[in-house]
């Protein structure tokens, strides 16, 4: 898997899908049993590597007793910023994440969304290439997530590179340039999410309504909402389909084409590890 | 190494907020009852008194910090998580442990000489006339100092790769055999096998030498310290603090945030 520099890229995964770990890994934070991986063109095992990436962990909990204000400023000096440079820095990070008039108030009276935007703060802050976050939407409300998403497509717009993984997957088609979906610890797929999803369109929709009784055998398969009915039927059986449905008075309001979304993908993936592990367990047996 | 002042100062500052000076309070409150004590006693052994009681105090307050926090240096931080932002960061591991061993050694410095001074200045109020033997006081004070350094670099190994339970009981089981190390050397040697001879012998030179710290008894009568007990006692503090400390360096390094 490679993250292309410039883009947004999500990394999407069901729980235990190994998410956090491959995240982990790369911050060094656990260790590898085999492999390797480079940021930015060095080695994870390079600290300087680190001074152009900045990391939200999932989740994220700070000192309680400093200040958010005192947290940047105690990061920023792990940075070897000036103490002009570390000023500037805190102060506008702060107001990046919406916590300017927060900054003086002790983490222990944070709520988790203003954390997570603490999280965000110190990931930031350093100005790094670099940006990888561990579920930067979890814990937020919606306008949190908004301000979130804002900050993440502000970075790209600065020409950062961001990677993050999420289980919000309409933030992920929302978001990102690419993604790469992994389940059961294994990478399943890597492209836009157009790409992905296209792979599996299939089908038509039919949006109709009836104006009387009607005892047409697709009714049956139809899905009602209101005095509307959507009928999805494979792209061969269209024409016949719609021809039974005007034979028994149904009026045509629209037919489009069935995409699949990105989380029926994420779903077909998930639904066939589970098989593939049950079977290996019964075999097992 | 800048880093792992930076780190260092942090974690006297957690400390300072957390308020674990407060005990300087309660050493305040001991020293005022040692006065009492001391002025309703016959003359000559209210000096003897406040030292003891002092000195017993510095050490006892001391050993709880650095037993707690010191177990606490590492395993809160990766109970709280709060280590994860901090080593994604250009700090190498050894910067953070030396940082925190470093944070609570200096606050455990200001503390004992904060107490120290309340001591010598409880001393100075008995005793109108002043000796240089009077001084032994305040080296005694440095000696529980490397002590409690020594205790701390014992509880940040151990916290490093078992639980904090553990780690405490670990800590204060090592501590009190370390107060010994003398008696296992001199154990009667016919009633063991050779083995075990060799073997206690070894353990006795291996353990921390706790007793090698207290000069309370010099400290009492105000009698001068060598200075060569006072180099002594530095340099195998800094050594077995060094190993200690290298050890814990070695098992934090590989070990797995999960």
């Amino acid at each position: 898997m490679q993250v292309e520099e410039g883009e947004i890229f999500g990394f999407i995964g069901p729980n235990g899908a190994g998410k956090s770990t491959t995240i982990k890994l790369l911050m060094r934070l656990i260790f590898p049993t085999a492999g390797s991986a480079r940021i930015l063109g060095k080695p994870i095992s390079d600290i300087e590597m680190h001074r152009d990436v900045g990391y939200l962990p999932e989740q994220p909990y700070f000192y309680d007793y400093l200040t958010a204000a005192e947290l940047l400023d105690y990061f920023a000096r792990i940075h070897d910023l000036s103490a002009a440079q570390r000023k500037e820095r805190v102060q506008t990070t702060l107001k990046k994440v919406g916590l300017e008039t927060a900054g003086k108030i002790q983490l222990r009276k944070y709520s988790k969304g203003m954390l997570q935007r603490v999280g965000m703060a110190q990931a930031i802050l350093h100005d790094p290439q670099l940006v990888i976050l561990d579920e930067p939407m979890s814990g937020l409300d919606p306008v949190g997530r908004r301000e979130a998403r804002d900050i993440i497509l502000d970075l790209r717009r600065e020409g950062k590179t961001v990677m993050f993984s999420t289980h919000i997957l309409s933030d992920a088609e929302m978001l990102c340039d690419r993604v790469g979906v992994i389940v059961g610890g294994k990478l399943r797929g890597v492209g836009t999410p157009g790409q992905l999803v296209d792979v599996t369109t299939q089908g038509m929709e039919i949006l109709f309504e009836l104006a009387g009784p009607c005892t047409a055998p697709l009714l049956a398969k139809a899905t009602r909402t209101g005095d509307r009915y959507r009928l999805q039927v494979p792209e061969t059986g269209l024409y016949d389909a719609i021809e039974q449905l005007r034979a028994a008075g149904a009026k045509i309001l629209a037919v489009a084409r069935v995409r699949a979304t990105l989380e029926e993908f994420f779903m077909n993936l998930v639904e066939a590890d589970r098989a593939q592990a049950a079977a290996v367990e019964v075999s097992g047996k | 190494m800048k880093r792992a002042g930076v780190v260092a100062l942090n974690t006297f500052r957690e400390a300072v907020r957390d308020r674990v000076l407060y005990n300087l309070l309660l050493f305040a409150l001991v020293m005022m009852a040692a006065s009492i004590i001391a002025g309703q006693i016959s003359i000559g052994i209210e000096e003897t008194v406040i030292i003891t009681l002092g000195l017993s105090a510095i050490s006892l307050i001391g050993l709880l910090i650095a037993i707690f926090i010191g177990v606490g240096l590492v395993s809160k931080e990766m109970d709280k998580r709060t280590l994860y932002a901090l080593l994604a960061k250009p700090v190498r591991r050894w910067e953070f442990l030396l940082g925190k061993f470093g944070g609570l050694a200096l606050t455990l410095a200001l503390n004992v000489a904060a107490m120290g001074v309340g001591l010598f200045l409880a001393l100075v109020y008995v005793k109108p006339v002043f000796e240089r033997g009077d001084l032994t006081v305040l080296i005694a004070v440095y000696f529980i100092w490397l002590k409690l350094a020594l205790v701390v670099a014992l509880a940040l190994l151990f916290s490093c790769f078992t639980t904090p339970l553990l780690a405490i009981l670990f800590t204060t089981g090592i501590y009190i055999v370390g107060l010994y190390v003398q008696e296992l050397r001199n154990m009667p040697m016919q009633v063991m096998s050779p083995g075990m001879t060799l073997f206690t012998k070894w353990l006795s030179y291996l353990l921390p030498n706790f007793e090698n710290f207290n000069i309370m008894a010099m400290a009492a009568h105000s009698r001068q310290v060598p200075g060569a007990l006072i180099a002594q006692n530095t340099l195998y503090a800094a050594i077995y603090c060094t190993m200690v400390l290298t050890g814990a360096i070695l098992v934090f390094s590989r070990r797995n945030l999960k």
